[in-house]
C-alpha cells in the first residue's frame, strides 16, 4: 500500500452511489416481490452511508441521528411490505410481482 | 489500515448486492443481504459512528433479516423463480437506466461538492463524549418532536401488519369467487413455481 494513500469521503460516496444503482437495477429486474423489498433495502443503506459520510465530513452529528430515522421507517416498511406480502400470498398462491394483475384490464 | 479494512469491507458490501440481485434461491438473496449490511455496518465503524453500527447489526442483519428468512420459509418461496421475461426488453432497460443513474451520480461527485454549515447540532467528537452519548443528546433534544412521531409510526406498523396477516374467520378455506376470479390464470400461475424449466 502507497504511504500517502487515503480513503477519502469520496470513496464512500462512490461505494454509496454504487449499491443504490444496484439496488435500483435489481428492483427493475427482478419478479420475486420478496427480493424486489430486499433491493429496497440495499438502496436505503446506501443512503444510509451517504448520511454518515457526509455527518463525518461536516462534522455534524445530525446526519448520524437521521439514519435512526431512516432505520425505523425501513424496519416499519418491512413489517408492512411483508404482511401484504404474506395476505397476497394466501389469495394467489404466488409471489412474483406479475402475478398480481387483475386491475390491468 | 483503514485502507485495506475499507477496500475488504467495502468489496464484501458490494459483492453482497450483486448477490442479492443475482442469486435464484431468495434464501441465498437473504443471505448476501446480511453479508452486505454487516459490511456496511463495519463501514459505520470506520466512519467513527459506533452506535449507528451497533443498531445496524441488532436492527438490519438480524431482526430485518431474520424476517425475511421467516417469511420465505413461511410462504414456501424458496425455490427458483422464472427467468421469462414478461415485459419486452425490460432487463436491458433497467441496465441502461442503471448506468445512467451511475454516470450522473459519479458525475456529480467529481464535479460538484456539496456546500453547507457544518456543525449546526454539534460536532462528532466533544472530549469526555463518546459517541452515544453524542447521539442521544442530539436525539433527546433537537429531534425530539420526529422521534416521538417515529414511535406512533412504529405503532402504526405494528398494528397495521397484524390486520394484514391476520387470518379471519371466514377465510380459513378460500371462497369460492376467489377460486373463479383464480381461474383464468391459476394454471399458469402454478406452473411458474412448481416447476420453473417447464416454462423456460
Amino acid at each position: 500500500m502507497i504511504a500517502d494513500f487515503v480513503i477519502t469521503d469520496s470513496y464512500y460516496l462512490v461505494l454509496a452511489a454504487l449499491m443504490f444503482t444496484i439496488g435500483a437495477v435489481g428492483l427493475l429486474v427482478r419478479r420475486n416481490v420478496l427480493i424486489m423489498f430486499m433491493c429496497v433495502e440495499l438502496m436505503l443503506n446506501a443512503a444510509n452511508l451517504t448520511f454518515v459520510t457526509f455527518a463525518r465530513r461536516l462534522n455534524d452529528i445530525g446526519g448520524q441521528v437521521i439514519v435512526f430515522f431512516t432505520l425505523v421507517v425501513a424496519a416499519a416498511e418491512v413489517a408492512i411490505g411483508l404482511a401484504i406480502i404474506v395476505a397476497i400470498f394466501r389469495r394467489r398462491r404466488g409471489a412474483t410481482a406479475d402475478d398480481v394483475d387483475l386491475l390491468k384490464g | 489500515m483503514r485502507e485495506v479494512l475499507f477496500f475488504l469491507f467495502g468489496g464484501g458490501a458490494l459483492a453482497g448486492s450483486i448477490g442479492v440481485v443475482l442469486g435464484r434461491n431468495p434464501v441465498h438473496c437473504a443471505l448476501f443481504l446480511a453479508q452486505t449490511l454487516v459490511c456496511v455496518a463495519v463501514l459505520f465503524l470506520l466512519e467513527d459512528a459506533e452506535l449507528v453500527a451497533a443498531v445496524q447489526v441488532i436492527v438490519y442483519a438480524s431482526a430485518v433479516v431474520v424476517l425475511f428468512l421467516f417469511v420465505i420459509m413461511l410462504l414456501g418461496v424458496d425455490r427458483e423463480e422464472a427467468v421469462t421475461e414478461p415485459i419486452k426488453y425490460q432487463r436491458p432497460a433497467a441496465i441502461a437506466i442503471g448506468a445512467l443513474v451511475i454516470a450522473e451520480i459519479l458525475y456529480l461527485t467529481g464535479h460538484q461538492w456539496a456546500t453547507g454549515a457544518s456543525s449546526v447540532h454539534g460536532t462528532i467528537h466533544v472530549k469526555g463524549q463518546d459517541n452515544v452519548e453524542r447521539v442521544a443528546r442530539v436525539l433527546f433534544t433537537d429531534f425530539l418532536w420526529p422521534f416521538e412521531i417515529t414511535a406512533a409510526l412504529l405503532v402504526i406498523a405494528v398494528v397495521g401488519s397484524i390486520v394484514l396477516a391476520r387470518r379471519s374467520g371466514q377465510r380459513a378455506e378460500p371462497p369460492l369467487d376467489a377460486d373463479l376470479l383464480d381461474q383464468p390464470e391459476s394454471s399458469e400461475g402454478a406452473s411458474v413455481y412448481s416447476s420453473p424449466e417447464a416454462t423456460s
